[in-house]
């Protein structure tokens, strides 16, 4: 409408190209869309026929039939598996160490990012920089010398950590802490010293003013940096897989793999309704906290 | 421990009647404090991440009870393996094949999302994260599924095409493109996620003026979008490289190195050889190759981050 008007008005060459631009505007909107629907589709395959494979019989996963569509639903995977002890334990040991795993991080990981924050002393920056880095350190590097260093413990004290559950109390928070407290940094680093110098002039302690101060104002940083600790122990699979074997004793991604899977005979069914249920947890929390989850996600490379 | 610690300082303190001295006080207070804050960190970092990673260098030149010196006699074995040459190929085909098209499938869905409407990028990027989401030992399990050799649903699907079967996971480089597919799968929300972040931090007022003068989308992408991202485009490159050429989960889960080992990366074959094989001193001299490609991320990442510590 605007380009007519201009055409009438001054220079006609602006004026087409001002009609192609919004002309431009309509096609990339439909080009985008039509993308962003492929992409989708992408993304949401795999989950989609979890869900799919799940509503299944057994006889109707095995027939020729059209294996995107549940010709028949029914709720029996799912039953047979929430009556079963085994998986019920698999599920009680993945909470169990995902709650102890989360408290612990954030016992260890707030304190340290307040301190290394706000309360400078000799050698807080290498600290902070040191603890990015092992941050980097994976996770495929360390289980060998841990699994010897356990065994070597084993063997000195009698407590055997390898095969039990908490030993990955031990065990996740090398892979929480590091990235919980590089982004509790940032958060803490944003807050303005006035707020702080405030408190101490009404002579608060450095501990109150963590906790009065610091905790609520960074209350977003907290939700983000719990909810990475969460999922992050929720899904580690390397580690149950090399310390822990007995089946009461695992944790829901091992225990899935491999208690349902034996030998050659895969029970399909059963597996994606597990799979599905012990992906449930982190997409709940997801659902309802998205905007918690993004923050958390890229604070750690566009904070720091 | 630490909060105790804190109590009995703050306690002390007003006792202190003199203003210099009571200073000095909290000074010291101060730097006590926060080592005793900080101390249950270091404690963890030392002893689970930083000790282990030397011990592995030890155990590396261990023999396989562990009870004898061999020096690099791990290593000599290794290289003269031709399977150790087919991992260290496929690692980093598998690495860098994958972080780029990560990094590229995120780039344009980045763009994609940032060009619809505001009100309904949420709801996009809502669906776009979920395989990010998702626990990747569960969601390879879905992947496992939809390639397998007699239901796969993908054969099904291609058949009505007229295309196939194709055998996801059983024919090498398949199966190659299999394992590297679902990394992508996997890891392309993320680049997406932090790719969206930084367009949005893009001023709009620099696209106006380049459409002022004319340029077409392209020389946009080229000479704005590009130079504003490259900060967050490097940074995200590098830790999706540290994180991909340590996966375990996928492969593991999807071939476990197979057919004939052609599928496996550092991080299986370690934990074959060290665990299954019970041969951890070589175990852990596969999982030490690692390292370099680890090291040389670092310092690329530890230069970034000084350098914005000084702009803030």
């Amino acid at each position: 409408m605007t380009g007519t008007l201009t055409i009438d008005k001054a220079a006609p060459t602006r004026a087409i190209k001002y009609g192609s631009m919004s002309r431009d505007r309509t096609w990339a909107l439909r080009w985008s869309y039509f993308f962003l629907t492929l992409f989708a589709i992408f993304s949401l395959v795999p989950p989609l026929y979890m869900l799919i494979t799940s509503l299944k019989g057994s006889a109707e996963i095995s027939a020729a039939s059209n294996p995107w569509w549940v010709f028949h639903p029914t709720l029996e995977n799912y039953v047979r598996l929430l009556s079963s002890n085994q998986f019920l334990t698999f599920f009680r040991n993945s909470a169990l160490v995902s709650i102890l795993v989360v408290t612990i991080t954030m016992l260890i990981s707030v304190p340290a990012a307040f301190a290394l924050a706000r309360m400078r002393f000799w050698g807080s920056a290498t600290l902070a920089t040191g603890v990015f880095l092992t941050y980097l350190i994976p996770d495929t590097l360390l289980f060998l010398p841990l699994f010897k260093m356990f065994a070597l413990f084993g063997d000195f004290t009698g407590i055997q950590l390898i095969g039990k559950w908490y030993v990955l109390v031990i065990v996740y928070p090398t892979l929480t802490v590091p990235f919980c407290t590089w982004i509790m940094i940032g958060y803490f680093a944003s807050i303005p010293k006035e707020l702080d110098e405030a408190a101490v002039i009404d002579g608060a302690s450095w501990f109150q003013t963590m906790t009065r101060i610091f905790i609520p104002v960074a209350l977003p940083g907290l939700i983000a940096a719990t909810i990475f600790a969460f999922t992050v122990s929720w899904a580690q699979f390397l580690y149950p897989l090399v310390f822990t074997t007995s089946t009461d004793q695992l944790v829901l991604p091992v225990g899935i793999i491999t208690t349902l899977i034996k030998g050659d005979v895969f029970n399909w069914g059963q597996i994606m309704t597990g799979a599905l249920l012990g992906a449930a947890p982190p997409l709940i929390i997801y659902a309802f906290l998205m905007d918690y989850y993004i923050a958390g996600l890229t604070a750690g490379a566009t904070k720091g | 421990m630490v909060d105790v610690a804190f109590q009995a300082n703050n306690v002390a303190a007003p006792l202190t009647a003199r203003k210099r001295s009571s200073l000095q006080r909290m000074m010291k207070r101060k730097s006590t404090s926060a080592f005793l804050m900080t101390l249950p960190l270091i404690l963890l970092v030392g002893t689970l991440v930083v000790y282990p990673a030397f011990y592995s260098l030890h155990l590396a030149t261990l023999n396989k009870s562990m009870q004898r010196f061999v020096g690099f006699g791990n290593f000599q074995f290794l290289f003269k393996r031709d399977t150790f040459w087919m991992v260290v190929e496929q690692s980093c085909i598998f690495a860098i094949s994958a972080v780029f098209f990560k990094a590229l499938i995120g780039f344009i869905v980045a763009h994609f999302v940032h060009n619809v409407p505001a009100k309904g990028q949420r709801k996009w990027r809502g669906m776009l994260l979920v395989p990010w989401v998702i626990p990747p030992a569960m969601s390879t399990l879905a992947w496992l599924w939809l390639f397998d050799p007699s239901y796969s649903a993908f054969n099904y699907t291609l058949s009505s095409f007229g295309i196939g079967p194709i055998s996801w996971l059983g024919e090498p480089n398949w199966a190659r493109f299999s394992v590297i597919l679902v990394n992508v799968w996997y890891g392309a929300p993320f680049f997406m996620i932090m790719y969206l972040a930084s367009l949005k931090s893009v001023p709009d007022q620099l696209y106006e003026a380049a459409a002022i003068d004319g340029a077409n989308w392209w020389q946009r992408i080229w000479y704005i979008t590009l130079p504003m991202m490259r900060n967050i485009i490097a940074i995200t490159t590098l830790f999706s490289l540290i994180v991909t050429f340590a996966n375990f989960d996928i492969t593991r889960i999807l071939t476990a190195g197979g057919p004939l080992d052609h599928t496996h990366v550092f991080a299986t074959w370690a934990f074959k050889v060290g665990i299954e094989g019970s041969d951890l001193p070589l175990g852990a001299s596969v999982s030490l190759f690692m390292v370099p490609i680890l090291a040389i991320a670092a310092v690329f990442i530890l230069r970034d981050i000084n350098k914005r510590g000084n702009e803030a």
